[in-house]
């Protein structure tokens, strides 16, 4: 486009022009597309008496959540409920997102096991999750399974500590007693020491060869050290049991069946998909890499651990953060069995209850946007930091 | 020296030939007891299936009730599956409330579907740009007609209303396949635009739509469509899922196409320029047809996706398998302990099969180009 042409010829013939024309048709058909759609939400909100401001989010809201992480009672405004939602969700994602990468790894390494039997099993875990729709996996486990369980008065118990009905899974809470502070921070000074002594250990094996028992060391200052507090200052931690009281369990951690079996099912079904995308970054690694680390004389374990995963990992992080994203985002179906998520509680109960459709759904969209574009910024760093240099 | 000097006078003895190096034994042994662990392993699996398998066989198969007319046989028996359940309510897991006596017109809709994917599908089949136009434009109109009824053809009208089963997750799926791969091609082309205007919103459509989880997108084509629209426009409650189906499954589209079109050799381009082809040309002659091709099984795998994601429509009111089995458990007349799993195991034996399906057709293809024969 940059020589000069020989003959003069139309303007209507210009590229720049063209593509000029071409954007601003565009962007033309855009604006009328938008500012139709702003019109006519607006011819509608009125004739129908939608409320077109954020005021509801001050207002009272009226009802109860199962499920809250802050202080929330009926007599809360929305703008808590929403808060009360947000929480939930990402709590979610928070217990999610390590068990499904431990699951998924422990059936990603499966599948590369040299044990034939062991690597079928793994492969129709796999099939079966990846090609079943999770929301059925949901209702299997909430409606099939929790629900069916018996009362409160008859539930499955494991020696009268753990209890299971339809009312959820009961496990003893935890409650520190005073000698938790001493627990808890000689703990942290056995993991510090633990972590220092590593660190020392690696840099004299860099300089001289040697090798230290670091695992050996590190287990014994993490057991030893709180034991020591145990033996001096008593069991720094007590079990509140649930006990059962009338028709109903009291006391105890109550996970509602809402929740175990959104975790269950959000777990085992990304689980699938993180064990495919771990098992396709440690084949991605060339197979002379294992070879060069068996002929160091490191045994299968080790060459995973030591060169193989390492050089997987770069693989292996995009995909996997795209997990975590859909864990985050798939757990909106908790609406189905409604467990009160962000999407349940505020792009249900409150857009029902207050009518302000646009702005619900905005905040509510603007929440999952924030939450994808933070973690790709994060990712974006993470790849510019690790990616092969000179590539 | 001398002493220690050893020279064999007699060839050695012929060793033995290995015991075990090939057949079935020696499989077994690298394969399931190399070791102490492998040796555990595979007895625990072994254990585990000889355990867990006749069961769930006796349960699907000889203590199951095949056929009863109402719950009472399945009330009885509740140490298997109550297929007669699945067999009496076949009729609706299939077409929901759609008119008994005009289920035909979505047999027919059905079955040149599925004839169009299947020609669509085989790699080798003649005539395919003549099937991909059957399938793209002819028939989604002939589909409507046959579906929603039309006057001018003597088919009475069926309000959507009464759509539901199986028919209505294949037709979001194929609906969202017609309409979302053009769109996503033209998103995929628009975001590697030279224009600026175009790549921007692009790429917004697309990073927004793939940023908030599907069911937000579904609340929001049910919720807030009908707002945006003339009050006389307001579209129709099965049409609102749809139209959230297409502008999610768009996006995922377009990234899948965007991958075809990079992976494309920069070579491609310039030989088109070279030949004189301006832009449309050239895309649609020499780019789209190769990047298309290459990207196939994972647009089949895109597909298996937007199958599974049809089951969240019931959340805005629309009757898809899913919902029609839950609608079916909830018969009183079946009511029983052993109904929501057998229809929940049947849900779960159908979805697999179409996606499993599905993902061998994929990973055939891939397969295939692997070893170049393609």
């Amino acid at each position: 486009m940059d020589s000069a042409p020989a003959k003069r010829s139309s303007w209507l013939n210009d590229q720049r022009v063209r593509e000029l024309a071409y954007q601003i048709l565009l962007l033309a058909l855009i604006a009328v597309v938008v500012w139709g759609g702003i019109y006519n939400a607006v011819v509608n909100m009125r004739a129908r008496g939608i409320p077109m401001s954020f005021g509801f989010w001050n207002d009272v809201a009226g009802f109860d959540i199962n499920l809250h992480l802050i202080n929330y009672s009926n007599l809360s405004t929305y703008g808590r409920a929403f808060w009360v939602g947000l929480l939930n969700t990402l709590l979610i994602g928070l217990i999610c997102i390590p068990l499904a990468t431990l699951l998924g790894f422990v059936i990603g390494v499966a599948r590369l096991s040299p044990n034939w039997l062991l690597s079928r099993f793994a492969l129709v875990y796999t099939s079966v999750m990846r090609n079943t729709p999770l929301l059925l996996l949901l209702l299997f486990w909430y409606n099939a399974v929790l629900k069916s369980l018996p009362g409160p008065r008859q539930s499955i118990s494991l020696d009268d500590v753990v209890f299971l009905n339809n009312r959820g899974l009961y496990l003893p809470m935890p409650f520190a007693r005073p000698s938790a502070v001493w627990f808890l921070g000689m703990a942290v000074v056995a993991i510090v020491s633990a972590v220092g002594f590593h660190v020392w250990g690696r840099w004299r094996q860099d300089r001289t060869g040697a090798q230290m028992p670091t695992a050996l060391v590190a287990a014994a200052l993490i057991v030893g050290l709180p034991a020591l507090v145990i033996a001096a200052a008593g069991v720094p931690f007590g079990f509140d049991i649930a006990r059962l009281s009338g028709f109903n369990l009291k006391g105890g951690l109550q996970i509602i069946p809402e929740m175990a079996a959104l975790v269950f099912g959000l777990v085992t079904f990304t689980a699938a998909f993180i064990a495919e995308i771990v098992r396709a970054g440690v084949l991605a690694v060339p197979f002379g890499q294992s070879e060069a680390a068996g002929a160091l004389g490191l045994h299968h374990g080790l060459s995973m651990r030591l060169v193989v995963i390492p050089q997987a990992m770069r693989l292996i992080t995009p995909p996997l953060t795209s997990q975590y994203l859909n864990i985050v985002k798939n757990s909106s179906l908790a609406v189905f069995i409604g467990y009160p998520d962000l999407v349940q509680i505020f792009a249900g109960t409150v857009l029902n209850q207050t009518q302000a459709t646009v702005q619900v759904m905005a905040i509510t969209m603007a929440v999952y946007l924030a939450i994808s574009l933070a973690v790709a910024t994060a990712l974006n760093a993470f790849n510019a930091r690790y990616a092969l240099k000179g590539q | 020296m001398d002493a220690l000097t050893y020279v064999r006078k007699a060839p050695a003895p012929e060793e033995a030939p290995p015991l075990l190096s090939s057949g079935a034994l020696a499989w077994a042994r690298t394969n399931l007891f190399s070791s102490i662990g492998s040796t555990s392993v595979t007895l625990g699996c072994v254990a585990l299936v000889a355990y867990l398998l006749p069961q769930l066989a006796a349960w699907a198969t000889t203590r199951a009730i095949w056929s009863a007319s109402d719950g009472a046989a399945c009330r009885q028996h509740q140490d298997g599956a109550c297929w007669a359940f699945v067999v009496a309510k076949w009729d609706y897991l299939r077409f929901g409330s759609y008119p008994g006596a005009e289920r035909w017109r979505v047999d027919v809709t059905e079955a040149i579907g599925a004839a169009l994917i299947v020609w669509l599908l085989w790699i080798n089949a003649p005539r395919r740009a003549w099937g991909a136009f059957l399938f793209f434009v002819a028939y989604p109109i002939l589909a409507l007609i046959l579906l929603r009824g039309s006057s001018w053809f003597g088919l009475t009208s069926v309000d959507t209303q009464l759509w539901g089963g199986i028919f209505v997750s294949l037709l979001t799926a194929v609906v969202g396949i017609v309409f979302s791969l053009p769109l996503g091609v033209l998103l995929a082309l628009g975001r590697r635009s030279s224009l600026p205007a175009v790549r921007l919103a692009s790429v917004v459509f697309i990073e927004f739509v793939r940023g908030v989880p599907f069911i937000t997108i579904l609340f929001m084509a049910n919720n807030l469509l009908p707002l945006f629209v003339p009050e006389t426009w307001t579209p129709d409650r099965l049409l609102r899922p749809l139209a959230g189906i297409i502008i999610f499954s768009a996006a995922y589209m377009a990234e899948e196409v965007r991958g075809g079109l990079q992976s494309l050799g920069r070579g491609q381009y310039e030989a088109a320029m070279a030949l004189g082809l301006k832009y449309a040309p050239m895309t649609g002659l020499i780019v789209l047809p190769q990047a298309l091709t290459l990207v196939l099984p994972g647009i089949v795998n895109n597909f298996i996706g937007l199958f599974m994601d049809t089951t969240l429509i019931s959340i805005v009111g629309a009757t898809d398998f899913l919902e029609a089995m839950n609608n079916a458990i909830k018969d009183p007349v079946w009511a029983g302990p052993t109904i929501m799993v057998t229809g929940y195991a049947f849900a779960g034996i159908f979805y697999f099969i179409f996606c499993f399906g599905m993902a061998r057709y994929s990973a055939h293809i891939e397969k295939v180009r692997a070893k170049g024969r393609m």
